[in-house]
């Protein structure tokens, strides 16, 4: 029994699928939905003195940008009667889906997945490969 | 504004600095007259001496090394004692998950050495040894040790004593902490009055060592390895420096981080090759290394064929040492001070691997280089010392080594820029008319320095580094019992688990 769906969202269209995917699954389940968008940060690039001086205040921009995609959604979500809840995260997206997935048991992760059937990108290891290899829920990911 | 007239406008601004120096012989000379009486004149006061037998002891050099005593003892060898700590705290052990995307420690560390690590290691250390002979060395990686302590002080004083601007920045330094904390303690006209000795000294030290010496030492270079006196560029230091100057002006006045970005990006990979060719040639001479070390100690108590002998040595290790890792001089609590911490003691934690880094292992290796290639009696000095020593093992070493000195130079002198726009900003006001009157001339300087010959650079340089030390060190003899207390508070909160390891 699915009781969380873990939705990777950044307001491109693949992840607009995948939400759209999952929000229609947890309906008929009755399940909720876990909204993630993660904001790619790594602590070990390098910054100037410059960036380090304006990092506090450039978070907080891109914190309240970050809320202006993701919380729209999710009120939209709400008046369909779904149990609705989200997290700004930063960090590396397939870490941070492993470890929230980590919390939630019997949830199930759903990413998006760039429609491009180029070799390359196939190989190159996408979120959804990464999570696939990661993760410790099932993965689905939505072409 | 275009990148191409911003380059334009600053080489029309740096004009009347040549045109100044048109009349007779070469530029490079006519600079160098006119800049030398005056920084001579500087060096004079600054570089006070007392007479110890036949050496003349610099007043300067026993103040900071024994502001670092000072604070070793006081917080009873904090830098050997929490040295682990600090690891931990590099490692992210410590970083609430919460706090993702702010500046974490590792990116303050490497920030701040990238702002250290550089000339001073290279040619620095070269000038140490060919004055003050293998000797110098052991006073050096002494001193080194002893500043870890003094750079723990300053930049938990840094982070304590900031101040956060209305847009959300963060202004921080000694000059904050001198004059915040002297208020505390019932001192506030002591407080500005030594906040702006320092500011004044921190814009000259951004000119003198964090500019006119790297603007110099990366000429040099590039003229030695394009065929050396028959060079092209060998009387032509003012056309290297020009478009130095061209390059530093569109990162700090054109906001051009991608350039900045690009050479952050391979100065990293620029130190590897050089610790790592620096291995290499330690490996390959391995018999010798016990020898070398056998110099480094004996020299350092004998100080033998050095002028002044033991003192002599010493006293160029101990400026050396100074000079690279800016342990006491206040520098290194600017740029820790941006960064958001709950607890100001975990940033001096970090800050007291610096000099450790940067002197006890990288300015080693390279005196060790010097000593086991046997290029000491060379004649040489600086840059050119260093870059012997390296060839002997590498002929192809002179090329890299000039990139490197290129590219640490330019990424100091960003790095500097900030520390001195940090001080204007401080004496000024947020004034952007000030702030680029200030970047202009820090151009105009890439030029001067460029063109002068190495002694009056490197006295000018060492004295406006130095000289921030005296208000920098009489701040933190006054404000250590505020380190103390925070040190104190932070072991407790360690100690009752409220800060716990998250990874």
């Amino acid at each position: 029994m699915i009781k969380t769906f873990i939705v990777g969202y950044d307001g491109t269209k693949p992840s607009e699928r995948a939400l759209e995917f999952a929000s229609k699954a947890a309906k008929g389940r009755g399940a909720a939905v876990l909204v993630v968008h993660v904001l790619e940060w790594s602590p070990y690039s390098f910054l100037t003195m410059e960036e380090i001086a304006e990092r506090h205040k450039l978070r907080e921009k891109e914190v309240i940008r970050a809320r202006a995609v993701v919380d729209p959604v999710c009120e939209r979500l709400r008046t369909d009667g779904l149990s609705v809840s989200s997290e700004v995260r930063y960090g590396d997206p397939a870490e941070i889906m492993c470890e929230i997935a980590g919390k939630y048991p019997d949830s199930i992760i759903v990413v998006g997945r760039k429609g491009t059937s180029n070799l390359a990108s196939r190989f190159m290891g996408t979120l959804g490969i990464s999570l696939i290899q990661a993760s410790p829920v099932p993965v689905t990911v939505v072409p | 504004m275009s990148i191409f007239k911003l380059g334009a406008a600053i080489v029309a601004a740096l004009t009347p600095a040549l045109a100044l120096a048109q009349e007779g012989g070469g530029i490079d000379a006519a600079i160098n007259a006119a800049v030398a009486p005056v920084s001579n004149f500087i060096v004079s006061i600054i570089f006070y001496s007392v007479q110890i037998g036949e050496v003349s002891f610099p007043l300067i050099v026993g103040w900071l090394i024994t502001a670092a005593a000072v604070c070793s003892i006081y917080f009873g060898f904090i830098q050997f004692r929490g040295v682990k700590h600090s690891l931990d705290l590099v490692r992210g052990r410590y970083a609430d998950p919460n706090d993702a995307g702010e500046v974490s420690h590792f990116q303050a560390l490497t920030t701040a050495l990238s702002a250290t690590v550089g000339l001073g290691n290279i040619a620095g250390v070269a000038v140490a040894v060919s004055i003050g002979g293998a000797g110098a060395t052991f006073w050096m990686i002494l001193a080194g040790l002893l500043g870890m302590a003094s750079k723990f002080t300053e930049c938990t004083l840094g982070v304590k004593f900031r101040r956060e601007n209305a847009d959300g920045t963060i202004s921080g330094g000694p000059m904050y902490y001198l004059s915040r904390g002297f208020a505390d303690l019932g001192k506030p006209g002591l407080g500005r009055a030594l906040a702006a000795i320092f500011s004044v000294c921190c814009i000259g030290g951004a000119i003198g060592g964090g500019n006119m010496f790297q603007a110099n030492q990366a000429a040099q270079q590039i003229a030695n390895v394009t065929g050396g006196a028959e060079s092209f560029f060998a009387d032509k230091g003012w056309l290297i420096g020009l478009v130095l100057a061209v390059v530093v002006g569109m990162v700090i006045i054109g906001g051009l981080k991608s350039i900045a970005h690009v050479t952050e990006k391979i100065v990293p990979f620029m130190a590897a090759i050089y610790v790592g060719a620096g291995i290499v040639i330690m490996i390959s001479n391995y018999d010798k290394i016990g020898w070398a070390f056998g110099q480094i100690v004996s020299g350092a108590f004998t100080g033998e064929g050095v002028a002044g002998g033991v003192l002599g040595a010493l006293i160029q290790g101990f400026k050396r040492a100074a000079f690279s890792n800016e342990a006491g001089i206040g520098s290194a609590a600017i740029a820790h001070s941006a960064v958001r911490t709950k607890e100001p003691v975990t940033e001096g934690f970090v800050a007291l691997l610096e000099p450790f880094i940067d002197t006890v292992v990288i300015c080693t290796m390279t005196a060790v280089v010097i000593v086991v290639s046997g290029t000491l009696d060379s004649g040489l000095t600086g840059v050119e010392l260093t870059s012997a020593a390296f060839a002997t093992a590498f002929p192809w070493f002179p090329v890299v080594l000039a990139v490197a000195v290129v590219l640490f130079a330019f990424s100091t002198m960003i790095s500097w820029s900030y520390y001195g726009l940090k001080a204007t900003t401080y004496l000024f006001g947020e004034n952007k008319t000030v702030e680029n009157i200030y970047k202009l001339f820090f151009c105009i300087c890439v030029v001067i320095g460029a063109s002068m010959s190495l002694g009056p650079v490197i006295d000018f340089s060492d004295s406006m580094i130095f000289a921030m030390a005296i208000p920098n060190v009489i701040g933190l003899y006054l404000l250590m019992p505020v380190v103390k207390r925070e040190l104190a508070q932070y072991q407790a909160k360690l100690a009752s688990g409220e800060i716990k390891r998250f990874h």
